[in-house]
């Protein structure tokens, strides 16, 4: 029985978007709750035996979560999720080594709130050096080299790409910080779990963790801290001085031992799990590729989680395309559905054209999807696609030998 | 997004999908927007002897409000005069078909897409008037 049913409902589309959330593992919640009920104490109470208890189950989880990254649990902090754990990192860093060093290196295809907190910095009087990616996706090693200097405090890479997948060389990338000096942050809010991760090997001093991202709860994350040799951060919330002063505030017991739990099943299934997803993927691009032409994959496929695909369906706009499929819940790259009416900046940094961005989707799998479901996608992908060309101007005048190019479109 | 039932039923059954043959005499063609900024649409009329519109056909890519709006202008287009057609104002589609504030650009360019068709077909025809007046004398 697939342990997804148990929290899907019959009537709700298939989801495919893994990269956005995952559903709780039923495993998890089980660890949980016990923590929301009779095991309710708070982890910093000494003085009796539900502080003890809760507090058990905390560190638990901190060494669970440890365990996944190869880092020694003493060095793990929880935070509210990844996008703390990044603010927390680049921020603290900076702040605290601003006397000596005041450059921070960075990707243009980062997540908002890496990007979003360097420019923050950046008003505050330090300089950001956004390094370009590649077609694949990946950035140039020979570029990174240059980048860093001897005035850069942090470099800030992701592991995995949240829209295209794709995994940066990050043991490369530590060696080239560990010799030039520069602390060595990564966002792996994309990668825990679904990629082995080893702080050793990979030279990685700072690394953001979310819970939700691997079939654990939302709200909890986490942030490793390297001890040896050691770094040090300015705190941004301050209080109670608990998680060595780097993050006051009172843990939440129940979801720190659900993303301990999370990291603990993920341990133990992942190259399992990476086998069955890289099979239900190339059997959603076999199928797809067998019915569709002018289909186009965006990032590298090798250097790529097996979980994701990021697709562009030429001359078929992305909102309009997800209005058909609608048994289906992916997302899209297009500036239709995004506030801003921009398409996908990370497709953008790649070079992708801004047609093209428009007729992108991403295309999420995970640990509850099945052979099935993707059957089933591919069919109502190839009759909406199918559809949606017959209607499509620039369809018909690619097919009708006509550069698309050479016209002179109005903007508008 | 949360569309409204009109919106969505112009979607999934567009009117009048398809192309006419863009070098007839009585046919005007317009073709508007950018593939760039995601939306592009093709509306063609046919003009009957008698002055009126008696075929409409679109072709859309874009958003759902898109290939709403452009279908709903051929439905609207049909049956009347071209200075008729001409009066149809965007704010006419948005309404009708409750666009959020986000996707009235789609309703502009399908108005901009009919004044396209006519002002070709306006071209087409005093060329041809120029062709007879030249064929009189």
């Amino acid at each position: 029985m697939n342990a997804f049913n148990q929290i899907r409902r019959n009537d709700q589309p298939i989801y495919l978007d893994y990269q956005a959330t995952t559903p709780m593992d039923p495993r998890v919640l089980e660890a949980m709750m016990p923590y929301f009920t009779y095991k309710f104490g708070n982890a910093h109470s000494r003085s009796h035996s539900y502080g003890w208890e809760a507090e058990e189950g905390v560190e638990k989880a901190r060494a669970q979560i440890a365990k996944l990254i190869g880092a020694d649990e003493k060095e793990v902090i929880y935070t509210s999720g990844a996008t703390e754990s990044n603010n927390l990192a680049i921020k603290g860093v900076a702040d605290f080594y601003k006397d000596r060093r005041n450059h921070i290196v960075t990707t243009v295809t980062e997540h908002k709130c890496v990007l979003d907190t360097c420019r923050h910095l950046e008003q505050e009087g330090f300089t950001v050096t956004y390094l370009p990616v590649q077609k694949n996706g990946l950035i140039d090693l020979d570029v990174l080299r240059e980048a860093v200097t001897d005035k850069t405090v942090v470099v800030s890479i992701m592991a995995v790409n949240n829209e295209i997948g794709v995994i940066q060389p990050l043991a490369e990338i530590g060696k080239i910080c560990r010799a030039k000096g520069a602390f060595f942050h990564t966002d792996a809010a994309q990668a825990v779990g679904k990629i082995p991760l080893d702080v050793e090997a990979m030279n990685i001093d700072l690394m953001s963790i979310s819970g939700h991202k691997i079939y654990g709860p939302k709200g909890i994350g986490a942030l490793y801290v390297r001890r040896k040799p050691r770094v040090r951060l300015a705190a941004m919330i301050h209080g109670g001085g608990q998680e060595r002063g780097f993050r006051s505030g009172t843990l939440p017991t129940p979801l720190c031992v659900g993303i301990g739990e999370a990291c603990e099943i993920a341990m133990k299934e992942m190259d399992a799990e990476a086998k069955r997803l890289t099979k239900l993927r190339d059997r959603m691009l076999k199928g797809l590729n067998a019915k569709l032409t002018e289909i186009y994959v965006n990032g590298d496929l090798e250097h790529r989680i097996p979980g994701n695909l990021n697709i562009s369906f030429a001359h078929v706009e992305g909102e309009s395309l997800m209005m058909g499929i609608k048994g289906l819940s992916v997302s899209s790259g297009s500036a239709c559905t995004s506030a801003s009416l921009e398409p996908s900046y990370v497709l953008r940094a790649l070079g992708v054209e801004v047609e093209m961005a428009h007729t992108s989707l991403r295309i999420g799998l995970g640990r509850f999807t099945t052979e099935q479901e993707v059957d089933t996608a591919v069919a109502e992908l190839v009759h909406h696609v199918t559809k949606l060309r017959e209607m499509s101007p620039l369809w018909e005048m690619s097919q009708e030998g006509i550069d698309i190019k050479s016209i002179e479109w109005a903007a508008h | 997004m949360a569309y409204s039932e009109k919106l969505i039923d112009h979607y999934e059954n567009p009117r009048n999908i398809g192309s006419l043959d863009k070098n007839s005499e009585d046919v005007g063609t317009g073709l508007v927007g950018a593939p760039a900024c995601g939306d592009v649409m093709k509306l063609q009329i046919k003009v009957g002897p008698d002055g009126l519109i008696e075929d409409a056909k679109f072709k859309t890519f874009g958003c759902g409000s898109a290939i709403a709006s452009s279908s709903l202008v051929t439905e609207w287009v049909k049956g009347k005069t071209i200075d008729e057609a001409e009066t149809i104002k965007n704010t006419d589609i948005a309404k009708h078909l409750a666009l959020p504030p986000v996707k009235i650009h789609c309703s502009v360019l399908a108005e901009d897409a009919i004044k396209a068709a006519i002002a070709d077909y306006r071209a087409k025809l005093s060329v041809k008037k120029d062709e007879s007046k030249e064929a009189a004398e």
